[in-house]
């Protein structure tokens, strides 16, 4: 850690900032408009009325460090454009230059990140941690939804990357502080907090004083979660914010089925519909709001198979998480600790209600320190990254970001292999280095038993993924004109779908047999 | 305007007199500013024997490393080509660098496709718009008429409402564009009533045209010039030498956020140089009289390709057959470009008329050349009528190609005949006519394919290119992505390395980077960037700060065409090189 990584660190993050620079024109969703309500509410409301206001329908539902975090920005948008912060004539306001602020600061949030980034390289080799400032700099989920979709994640992930950098080192009570923030300033974090708890448990909570240290880790914990909500308990508004919070009510999917298991079960009860009434003839009754009529809030339910309730899916995650829980119970190293957070997260993003499907960067992110260290990981990291950004494609579906988004994904793959085949030497076969190696017969085993970073049974599914684009850009069309467009974002969200779950699959065997 | 001719010539011998110092002062003084840099570039360069074989287009940096560790053994200088790379580039395989390449190509692609979001120049300004809108109707007028009306006044081609002023292959590419945006989006072109036609679908299918061609023309000429040029650089610099190339900020600012079609005449000019340099002087002379078929422009580089060509024939046994088979291509090349226009005299004159837009003057808005650039001092285009500026043009212009032309006559070489391209297109855009401000892209291109060989050069020109069209730039709203690319540049340029390593430069380099004129020139820049964008200017002189940027820039450019051309007269030819290494070895 010197000069010359910190150099190479700004260096590229100025790269990087250039091309967000230049994604500043580019499509912004609903989310930017919601944000910029956000800095309305917080701005001129009292604290008080930040969770009941209804002046628009974007109401404010993410935690209270969040909202202070907007509080913070809104001083900086009044000095800028006073009209972004008006409760009422801001509304839909998205001049150009507002754009410029609002994508602006996101881009400066995102010093948090490399932030985090620095921290977390610090316990890796020079070559390794470079690979690593740039697999998640340039990380295309990352580009895609913070700097074209719009949203706050890059400086999220730069809290959690302290907080596990704090925890790889032994520092638990900082982890576990940097964890407490992260969970109020976005929930969805949350589902990382068993493994916190079981792993804070037996690694810190031991030893002689381990009452005492378990005191100080909840006095600790408490504190910040009271920091957060300790304001709106005071006016009594923690009923109407939990209500905010946690949403029940919304369906299993969202309107875009996210790659997980329930949009493989949704598809299993379609066909097995339909089976049903070509095969037996048995009408089933169809059951009102499709799933993919692209309402936010549908609730899905099925025709043949079993409804899942939110008790299910609870179960089914914590079930699934049961592994890594267990190990971390018996055996807490720290060594393991980032591999069973990804795995955490993965198991909430495969069985959550109403997973959204950026929420897969959840898992691609920090699955990323541990890509630059085993191959094994780096020929996960790799499918992975590939399947969740393609799995992102439907958020953009403007023609002009159409080959910006297919380029990004393309140029990442490309530069992470190079990356990664220069790192781990998996260069595939080539005549030159062949005769070269012959030379030495020793060599030439190592190349032998070596395993390529494209398997393949992945390189046909990344194959695959091809073919799915194409049939939803050029043959639907072709076939069907404007009719049935749900099919392809179907294919795309199964497929991938199939892809996520080979991922688990894989990582669960990981997990059980470390 | 004929008037005010008379008028002068009545007035007496006075302006006569002047005319002439006008065309000779700048001349002479440019003249002996070169005598005497080259003399510090003489003293200065001194070349030990050479030891081992070396490269003939290895880069002054990897040379002089060379140089260095020959003293010691032949082990180090094996390593000496792995230890100094340009980037470090994780590749060791040939498959590797193949997809280095194309990582290259496809961030080169990224950028152009992320900046073709931008606004173009003229959105939403009714009643003549811009480029974008000029290039538009292009299409729509070549889709819809016969080929004969393309450069007449017709009742369907109004040639007063952007009428076609390119050569023919801008005529036919337009006509390919236009037949593609037809099938996809008939309103877009459609005749007579598509005039300002703007919407985000043909705004997208636009921007594909630009981008196609930059794949098909530009991308691939880079790729062969870089492979044939510097086939014995090692992959690193190839590298670094084909992204200077393809991020080259100007080129993209003007052809995917203004909108043109630059990428191609440059492309196949670039293609040219790659053939010229490869010594396939037929293929050389095909592609170099398409790009001045596609852009009139492209004859800045006229003296350079000419004197090259000519020098070749000469060394040569029978110079007489050789230049006559190289007339041949480029009279039957401009044959078939011109072939529909060339029924009558009429018609082909016709043609020629659109191309020399004489009434245009002597210069467009701020441009920093000569003309415009010493336009604070004497008020040339009051002084004198358009003939007289225009005779007044063109001699300074051939005086200033002039050293590099008898250079690359006496001596052709491939690394003379880049930096003869650099010259004679400054020569152009310093004193020609009509020079616009988007021609800077020109004088960028050698620049750019110099990259390995005169860093010093490249890094001080693009900047102020850019700098330089800041204004047009403005116009169009393309302010952000201006600094994002310049900014990206500078970061391109530094770098960080995985190990530092020193070289031993001559000393006219050395005065380029000394760090307090660089520094003294970026503050004045900086300065010229707050008054421009937050100082409002006196009411009298409200392009005052637009003055102030052309002529800074001038002042830069100026110093770097002397360096160039001395520069050019102490690169030994290539039959000089070849037997001085031959003797040692």
């Amino acid at each position: 850690m010197g000069a010359a990584d910190l150099q190479y660190l700004l260096w590229l993050v100025g790269i990087a900032t250039c091309v967000k620079v230049l994604l500043v024109p580019a499509y912004h969703s609903t989310d930017f408009e919601v944000h910029r309500h956000w800095l309305a509410i917080t701005h001129s409301l009292p604290l008080k009325e930040w969770y009941s206001d209804e002046s628009s329908q974007w109401t404010l539902d993410y935690p209270p460090f969040f909202a202070f975090f907007e509080r913070f920005l809104a001083i900086f948008a009044s000095w800028f454009d006073p009209q972004i912060v008006d409760l009422v004539n801001g509304q839909n306001y998205a001049v150009r230059s507002v754009v410029l602020f609002q994508r602006g600061t996101v881009m400066a949030a995102d010093l948090v990140l490399y932030w985090g980034l620095w921290e977390i390289g610090s316990g890796l080799s020079r070559m390794r941690r470079r690979i690593l400032y740039l697999v998640v700099i340039f990380s295309p989920g990352l580009l895609i939804v913070d700097h074209i979709h719009f949203q706050y994640n890059g400086f999220l992930f730069g809290i959690l990357f302290l907080s596990l950098a704090a925890m790889r080192d032994g520092n638990d009570l900082l982890g576990g502080i940097y964890f407490a923030a992260l969970v109020c300033f976005k929930h969805l974090f949350a589902i990382a907090g068993p493994i916190y708890f079981v792993y804070i448990l037996r690694h810190y909570c031991k030893g002689p004083q381990k009452i005492a240290r378990f005191c100080i880790m909840a006095s600790a914990v408490i504190s910040i979660v009271a920091l957060a909500f300790g304001p709106f308990l005071y006016h009594g508004q923690m009923p109407q914010l939990m209500k905010r919070l946690f949403p029940f009510g919304r369906g299993l999917c969202h309107a875009y089925w996210a790659p997980n298991v329930w949009a493989l079960y949704s598809t299993g009860d379609k066909s097995a519909t339909v089976v049903m009434r070509k095969l037996f003839g048995v009408y089933i009754d169809r059951p009102k709001a499709g799933l993919t009529g692209g309402l936010v809030g549908d609730f899905t339910p099925y025709a043949v198979f079993p409804q899942i309730t939110p008790i299910v899916s609870a179960i089914l995650v914590i079930g699934s998480m049961m592994p890594c829980l267990v190990q971390a119970w018996r055996k807490p190293v720290p060594n393991a600790f980032i591999r069973w957070v990804v795995y955490t997260f993965t198991c909430g993003f495969m069985f959550g209600w109403h997973v959204h499907e950026k929420a897969s960067l959840h898992m691609v992110i920090p699955f990323s320190v541990l890509a630059v260290e085993r191959l094994e990981d780096a020929r996960a990291f790799l499918f992975l990254s590939v399947v969740s950004t393609y799995s992102l494609f439907p958020l953009l579906f403007e023609s002009k970001e159409y080959p910006i988004k297919v380029t990004l994904l393309l140029l990442y793959a490309l530069v992470i292999w190079l990356n990664f085949s220069q790192l781990f030497g998996t260069s595939t076969k080539d005549s030159g280095d062949l005769k070269a190696k012959a030379a030495s017969n020793t060599e030439l085993n190592v190349q032998e038993t070596v395993k390529p970073l494209i398997g393949p049974v992945e390189g046909a599914y990344l194959g695959g993924i091809m073919v799915i684009e194409i049939y939803g850009q050029c043959f639907h069309p072709l076939f069907f004109g404007g009719s049935f467009p749900f099919v392809p974002l179907m294919l795309t969200s199964v497929y991938c779908a199939l892809g996520m779950t080979y991922y688990w699959l894989d990582q669960l065997h990981m997990v059980l047999s470390s | 305007m004929r008037h005010r001719h008379r008028q002068i010539k009545e007035e007496g011998a006075l302006p006569a007199c002047l005319t002439l110092c006008g065309a000779f002062l700048p001349c002479l003084l440019a003249s002996l500013l070169i005598l005497l840099l080259h003399e510090v570039a003489c003293a200065s360069y001194h070349r030990p024997p050479s030891p081992l074989f070396l490269p003939r287009y290895c880069s002054p940096r990897l040379e002089a490393r060379i140089w260095r560790m020959a003293e010691e053994d032949e082990t180090t200088v094996r390593h000496a080509y792995k230890e100094s790379p340009s980037w470090s580039w994780p590749a060791t395989t040939s498959m590797q660098r193949k997809f280095s390449f194309g990582a290259i190509c496809g961030f080169a692609l990224l950028l152009r496709m992320m900046l073709s979001l931008q606004p173009y120049s003229g959105a939403g300004v009714a009643p003549k718009y811009g480029d974008y809108e000029a290039q538009r109707h292009w299409m729509e007028i070549t889709v819809h008429t016969p080929v004969k009306e393309w450069y007449v006044n017709t009742t369907n081609n109004d040639l007063r409402y952007w009428g076609l002023d390119y050569p023919p292959l801008t005529a036919y590419q337009s006509w390919i564009h236009g037949r593609i945006i037809h099938a996809l989006e008939p309103a877009a072109v459609a005749l007579n009533t598509s005039r300002g036609h703007e919407d985000a679908r043909s705004k997208f299918l636009m921007r594909w045209t630009v981008l196609s061609s930059d794949i098909l023309v530009f991308f691939p000429a880079a790729l062969a010039f870089v492979s044939l040029y510097y086939k014995l650089a090692i992959f690193e610099e190839q590298a670094w030498a084909l992204s200077m190339i393809l991020l080259q900020p100007a080129l993209i600012l003007i052809d995917h956020g203004h909108f043109q079609f630059n990428c191609i005449s440059l492309g196949l000019a670039a293609g040219a140089a790659a053939a010229v340099v490869s010594r396939h002087e037929l293929v050389a002379c095909v592609l170099y009289s398409l790009s001045l078929n596609h852009k009139q422009m492209s004859a800045y580089y006229a003296p350079a390709f000419f004197a090259h060509l000519l020098g070749r024939c000469i060394q040569r046994r029978s110079p007489v057959f050789g230049v006559v088979k190289l007339g041949i291509m480029v009279l039957t090349t401009f044959t078939i470009c011109w072939w529909p226009f060339l029924s009558s005299r009429h018609s082909a004159l016709q043609v020629l008329n659109r191309l020399a837009p004489f009434e245009r003057g002597l210069y467009e808005d701020y441009v920093a050349n000569f003309w415009c650039g010493t336009s604070m001092l004497i008020k040339w285009k009051q002084l004198f009528s358009v003939p007289v500026l225009a005779r007044l043009a063109l001699g300074a212009t051939i005086t200033a190609a002039l050293p590099s032309m008898v250079q690359q006559i006496r001596a052709p070489s491939a690394r003379g005949f880049l930096l003869a391209m650099l010259n004679s297109s400054f020569a152009f855009y310093f004193f020609s006519f009509q020079v616009h401000e988007k021609s800077v892209l020109l004088p960028l291109l050698p620049a750019t394919l110099l990259a390995l060989e005169e860093p010093g050069l490249l890094q001080w020109l693009v900047p102020y290119a850019v700098v330089s069209m800041l204004p047009l730039l403005r116009r169009d709203d393309l302010v952000l992505p201006y600094f994002a690319l310049l900014a990206l540049f500078f970061l391109l340029l530094k770098c960080p390395r995985h190990f530092e390593y020193k070289i031993a430069e001559d000393k006219l380099i050395k005065i380029f980077r000394a760090p307090i004129l660089r520094n003294c020139s970026l503050a004045g820049a900086a300065i010229l960037h707050l008054l421009y964008f937050y100082v409002q200017p006196p009411p009298r002189y409200s392009f005052l700060f637009e003055a102030f940027i052309t002529s800074y820039c001038f002042a830069h450019f100026l110093v770097l065409f002397i360096y160039a051309n001395c520069k050019q007269w102490y690169v030994p030819g290539d039959g000089q090189w070849v037997s001085s290494s031959k003797k040692i070895n």
